[in-house]
């Protein structure tokens, strides 16, 4: 585990650059790791991170099908807020852990 | 009469069934098991069908061969749980209360929920082993098949059987090279996950066979229509991969019952307290094996050793005091790697599975993350063991709780 100060806020990182606390998490943090990914946040991206935050504070296991179903958008539009790994990448910069797959 | 109510006969519900008889006072409990079919499919042995290596004779037996004499059985299909009232009801307008219910309706294979997959090449070049017929039908295929791009892909997370699409290959590429048209097959294995397997040492172990067996992995690929005109398939960031024969993990989901009666998440798997093992939202429903949503492996061994929490729990409950038995999420799979060799991986919610000796530490007879023959034999040994033994409820001799005894915390 890491410490990094990320828009003026120090916050603690795993080893994959997933925040361990995601009370630690603000908007500015979140625009922050965004750029890190070469990405610029929209509404949109925001109405999505919100969501998972309220998953995950809620225990609840993410999924990119049940994100697909959850209103906001559609899988498809899914990847194209977050090219190359959807959750993955939503996730981090959500502040939330690496999303687990079960097996 | 007090009542106990499971739902589903499949392994799970038959192991309850047989354990609560045993050990409930017969003049106190009624136990009642409710399912709407009456063959036990023997599922480890669908993988081996496509190979010739089992027929459909060596799966499937009559489910009310494993239920005690004493459990009353219903052959119809359920329609609802109503958790307020304590009430079941049936398609057939049959209403049954319960004192406490037991849910082990398990999964089901969805191929409808994935554009392309019931269309004009299913079980033509587009084949499932999760099901009897898929299987059968894939045995036919394989018979005359002269070569070509053969892939195996896994639709959606979770699924049944976490390990089998892995052996499906490893016997493909040992079934080809046995025919002597090997180097006519070109060997692919798709998955949404990151590699081979989800935990590092497992998949290290397992990439470097699928390597060495030259078998290609596409890693993080999440199909999201098969295109039947130009056999391909087509993820959801528009990358495409070509097949002459698809086999196919679909989509899998809990009962519409389950969702039907609210009580599951958005994949109708039933809210379930992953220790414990009671349902979310009433606590006189527990949840056993594929139809929860505890964060482990879909399997007949997770049902076997939750089975043991379950009941203990069930037992702390109906003498009213608080549920102590914890489960641990401990999975215990065979994988089978062709040319008469298995592999086996032990582990649970917070251990990955590691190298060493299993069940005894350091003398085995079993190699954990090694691909041995003697793993092999386990594997085959399995199918009398689970007919005989597991179904029954009788004691294995091995612990529900997974021990780290014989592991080694280390990279192989």
């Amino acid at each position: 585990m890491t410490q990094k100060t990320i828009a003026g806020t120090t916050v603690d990182l795993n080893d994959e650059g997933y925040m361990v606390d995601a009370s630690q998490w603000n908007r500015e943090i979140a625009l922050e790791l965004a750029k890190e990914e070469g990405m610029e946040l929209t509404d949109k991206h925001f109405e999505v991170l919100e969501y998972l935050r309220k998953a995950h504070a809620n225990d609840e296991t993410l999924t990119i099908r049940k994100v697909g179903k959850s209103g906001i958008t559609d899988i498809k539009g899914l990847y194209k807020l977050f090219p190359g790994g959807p959750l993955k990448f939503s996730s981090k910069i959500a502040g939330i852990p690496k999303p687990a797959s079960c097996v | 009469m007090k009542k106990i109510l499971i739902l589903g006969g499949g392994t799970a519900g038959t192991m309850m069934a047989n354990k609560l008889f045993k050990a409930l006072d017969r003049q106190e409990w009624e136990i009642t098991l409710v399912d709407q079919h009456r063959t036990h499919y023997y599922q480890p042995g669908f993988l081996f069908i496509p190979f010739g290596i089992y027929n459909k004779s060596d799966v499937i037996k009559p489910k009310g061969d494993f239920f005690p004499s004493g459990v009353r059985i219903l052959y119809q299909e359920i329609d609802r749980v109503e958790g307020e009232a304590s009430k079941v009801y049936l398609k057939d307008g049959t209403v049954l209360a319960y004192d406490f219910l037991i849910i082990a309706t398990g999964t089901q294979t969805r191929p409808d929920e994935t554009p392309g997959m019931l269309g004009k090449e299913w079980r033509k070049s587009i084949f499932d082993f999760y099901t009897i017929e898929g299987a059968v039908a894939l045995q036919q295929f394989f018979k005359t098949w002269e070569g070509g791009r053969l892939v195996m892909c896994i639709s959606e997370l979770p699924f049944k059987c976490p390990v089998a699409p892995i052996e499906f290959v490893c016997l493909a590429e040992a079934y080809f090279t046995e025919k002597g048209i090997r180097d006519k097959v070109d060997i692919t294995f798709v998955t949404p996950l990151p590699g081979a397997f989800t935990k590092p040492i497992a998949t290290k172990m397992l990439s470097q066979l699928l390597k060495d067996k030259n078998i290609k992995v596409v890693p993080e690929f999440y199909l999201e229509s098969i295109d039947n005109e130009k056999k391909i398939l087509r993820s959801y960031d528009e990358v495409e991969i070509p097949f002459d024969a698809l086999t196919i993990v679909p989509v899998n989901m809990g009962s519409e019952m389950i969702e039907r009666s609210g009580l599951g998440d958005d994949m109708n798997y039933v809210e379930t307290d992953k220790e414990t093992l009671q349902s979310r939202q009433f606590e006189n429903i527990f949840v056993l094996g594929d139809a929860s949503n505890i964060p482990t492996s879909k399997a007949g061994s997770v049902a076997h050793f939750a089975a043991e929490i379950l009941f203990e729990n069930l037992m702390n409950a109906i003498e009213n005091r608080p549920l102590t038995a914890r489960f641990d999420g401990h999975a215990n799979c065979y994988i089978e790697t062709g040319y008469g060799k298995g592999a086996l991986i032990d582990f649970n919610y917070d251990t990955e599975p590691l190298p060493g000796t299993f069940p005894l530490p350091g003398i085995g007879p079993f190699g954990l993350l090694r691909n041995t023959k003697i793993n092999h034999y386990g594997k085959m040994i399995f199918r009398w063991i689970y007919w005989h033994i597991l179904l029954r409820g009788k004691e294995m001799p091995i612990e529900a709780h997974m021990t780290m005894a014989g592991k080694k915390n280390e990279i192989v």
